[in-house]
């Protein structure tokens, strides 16, 4: 394998990120790699841009999780950049998947919508914008395999319903509403079911253009009247 | 004859006649009472104004109430949760049709000092002018000039969510009647200079007392002065004294003070909750010597005579119950809590927060304790402390039981002032709302 990012200290990077990060790894595990309890994320790993903006937006509250918005209210956009920083660099291994209830019907339809996509209804595949393994896309697109099947329904419910949202244009949640319940819930039974390659990282830059148009590939902004702006 | 009811229904009516006259003599009195203007302050250098007026905004941390969260600064919108209904604070960018830009500074004087709007309408108290009033009218006049110069920013005023009669705002010429007097401040002339400072700032722009006083049913502050702490409406934190006396700072140094104010961490204590967004907010950006005026100042407040009896309301469990509970408090202690809060309670500062002779717990109310072992917290990124670390929220792992036995064992260790946590009082704190 590569020398992964990990490997390379990051000269950003400040000491003691471990312990200033208990209020984090309680929920979201050791490293941020997770724990047994099937609903918190696992953050570690993520690139570092993913990480940044969804910090900042539970800190905003464009992305709402009472919990969230409660811990990263009075946090600098300094330190965000911190935390993201150190939970991407972080690639604890992954534990294996849970078994899957879902029928083989359902698995098969999960995995055409990841793979392919609908081109009828110009319903892109997942893997067209998360990679072709799903690991993910510096800086701003995050992997989807070793996540609960519970988390990827509620984040594709969120976005359906407008509860969750990310920088304009919101390419997600165009795709969480153009699917149904149905194929959220084929979708997310596939993810949770594989297995993670040993090698599993996000790619440093799409493999070929975008389908469409996601503003989290862009550049992280503060706005106004956020901790982060505050002189 | 008469009938006995028809005596009643009039009674009935005389005396609604009478209450609704008194009413109207109240509004009469509380709209028409002269108003001190106040004497605008003639403006040598108009940056030098709005640095000023710039100081004193952070120092009320106006901007915090005033933004909602990820919205534009100072454009209002913000929910202000208060027994009688939520609030939603107005806009105070420079926008002629939302927000204050048909203003004159004489018409921000009369909300501050006054507390009503420009078309004199009464303004709810959770406007903190009950304290502003003792502002100068120069520094409201800076303050003026400095929203001013804020980016206008169109964005409508949300009407308010009250209960009736909460929502009939003539009837804050009541409260009014009861609760306030345009007030200034006055400089204590035994005391020096820098007394006199941190008095201001404490009284004044800084409206300490909406937090750190009791309030009465009626939302009024008990003793605004005394500063003897209160549990915060509707937001349930309790806020801990800030007089010199035992329960207060009186065993903490002017240097414990500054540090906590300046940076959100100190040796005695850390700023979590909605002290966390004061001192990122607010008091970070103070300068050292209003700080020390600040600290110097609350060291002398008096103790109240009678300061409230220690521990929760929660009464001793029998003798084996209580043992055993201390047992398993014991037990999660050592293995939850003493990596970072150590084994006789000490801490190690200023990252970790000592818990023997800590203010959130050693106060008269645990809900503190309660709140931050259930969701953790931050204290807040400052110039001096840029990367606070965090308490962990142990909510999701921990039982009802399993909270109140670790915070019992805290209380009763340490040369803490013992007192017991119960499960349903754990329990209370698991709905109310984070954010």
């Amino acid at each position: 394998m590569a020398q992964s990012p990990a490997t390379a200290p990051d000269a950003r990077a400040i000491p003691g990120m471990a312990e200033r990060m208990a209020a984090c790894t309680v929920c979201h595990g050791k490293e941020g790699r997770a724990t047994a309890d099937g609903y918190y994320p696992r953050i570690a790993g993520k690139p570092e841009g993913y990480l940044l903006h969804q910090l900042q937006s539970f800190r905003d509250g464009q992305r709402r999780y009472p919990m969230m918005n409660y811990l990263l209210a009075n946090l600098s956009d300094d330190y965000l950049q911190q935390i993201a920083i150190f939970f991407a660099a972080q690639h604890p291994p992954y534990p294996p998947p849970v078994t899957t209830e879902a029928s083989a019907t359902v698995l098969e339809r999960g995995r055409q919508l990841v793979t392919t996509g609908q081109p009828a209804q110009r319903m892109p595949a997942c893997a067209a914008c998360h990679g072709d393994g799903l690991g993910g896309v510096a800086p701003g697109i995050p992997g989807l395999l070793g996540l609960p099947k519970d988390y990827i329904n509620a984040q594709l419910g969120a976005w359906r319903n407008g509860e969750r949202k990310a920088k304009a244009p919101d390419c997600m949640g165009e795709i969480a509403r153009a699917l149904s319940p149905e194929d959220i819930n084929a979708a997310s039974s596939w993810l949770a079911a594989q297995p993670v390659p040993p090698d599993y990282r996000p790619a440093a830059a799409p493999p070929k253009p975008l389908p469409t148009q996601c503003g989290s590939m862009g550049p992280a902004v503060s706005k106004p009247g956020t901790m982060g702006a505050i002189p | 004859m008469r009938r006995p009811w028809t005596t009643g229904l009039k009674w009935l009516l005389l005396g609604t006649a009478g209450t609704l006259v008194g009413l109207a003599g109240v509004v009469a009195w509380q709209s028409l009472a002269s108003e001190d203007p106040g004497m605008a302050s003639a403006v040598g250098d108009p940056q030098a104004q709005r640095l000023k007026g710039q100081y004193l905004a952070q120092a009320g941390n106006c901007m915090a109430c005033h933004t909602v969260r990820g919205g534009a600064g100072y454009a209002g919108g913000r929910a202000i949760a208060s027994p009688f209904g939520t609030l939603y604070t107005s806009n105070i960018t420079p926008d002629k049709a939302t927000g204050i830009g048909n203003w004159s500074r004489d018409d921000f004087w009369r909300a501050l000092h006054h507390g009503r709007g420009r078309d004199g309408r009464f303004l709810y108290p959770a406007f903190p002018y009950t304290s502003y009033t003792r502002m100068s009218r120069d520094d409201s006049d800076a303050l003026f000039a400095y929203l001013q110069s804020l980016p206008p920013v169109n964005q409508p005023n949300r009407d308010h969510a009250l209960r009736f009669p909460y929502n009939q705002r003539m009837l804050l010429a009541l409260w009014r009647a009861l609760y306030f007097k345009p007030g200034s401040f006055t400089p204590d002339p035994a005391r020096d200079a820098q007394w006199n400072r941190g008095a201001y700032l404490v009284q004044g722009a800084g409206h300490c007392s909406a937090c750190h006083s009791a309030r009465n049913a009626l939302g009024a502050s008990l003793a605004p002065l005394a500063l003897e702490g209160g549990v915060i409406p509707a937001l349930a934190w309790y806020a801990p004294p800030l007089h010199g006396g035992e329960k207060g700072l009186g065993s903490w140094s002017e240097a414990d003070i500054a540090a906590l104010l300046k940076t959100g961490v100190s040796p005695r204590g850390t700023a979590l909750g909605p002290m966390s967004e004061i001192v990122g907010r607010s008091l970070q950006y103070l300068t050292d010597s209003d700080i020390s005026a600040i600290s110097v100042y609350l060291k002398t407040l008096p103790a109240p005579s009678s300061e409230s009896s220690a521990g929760s309301g929660t009464p001793r469990p029998e003798p084996a119950q209580a043992e055993r509970i201390l047992k398993q408090g014991q037990k999660l202690y050592g293995s939850l809590c003493v990596d970072c809060h150590g084994g006789k309670g000490q801490g190690s500062a200023p990252d970790y927060p000592p818990l023997a002779g800590n203010h959130a717990i050693a106060g008269p109310q645990p809900l503190n304790a309660i709140r931050t072992v259930l969701n953790g917290g931050f204290p807040p990124s400052t110039t001096g402390n840029p990367y606070p670390f965090g308490m962990p929220p142990f909510g999701p792992q921990l039982s009802d039981s399993e909270v109140a036995a670790v915070l019992s064992y805290v209380l009763n260790s340490w040369g803490n002032q013992g007192g017991w946590v119960s499960a349903s009082e754990v329990n209370r704190y698991r709905s109310v709302p984070l954010d």
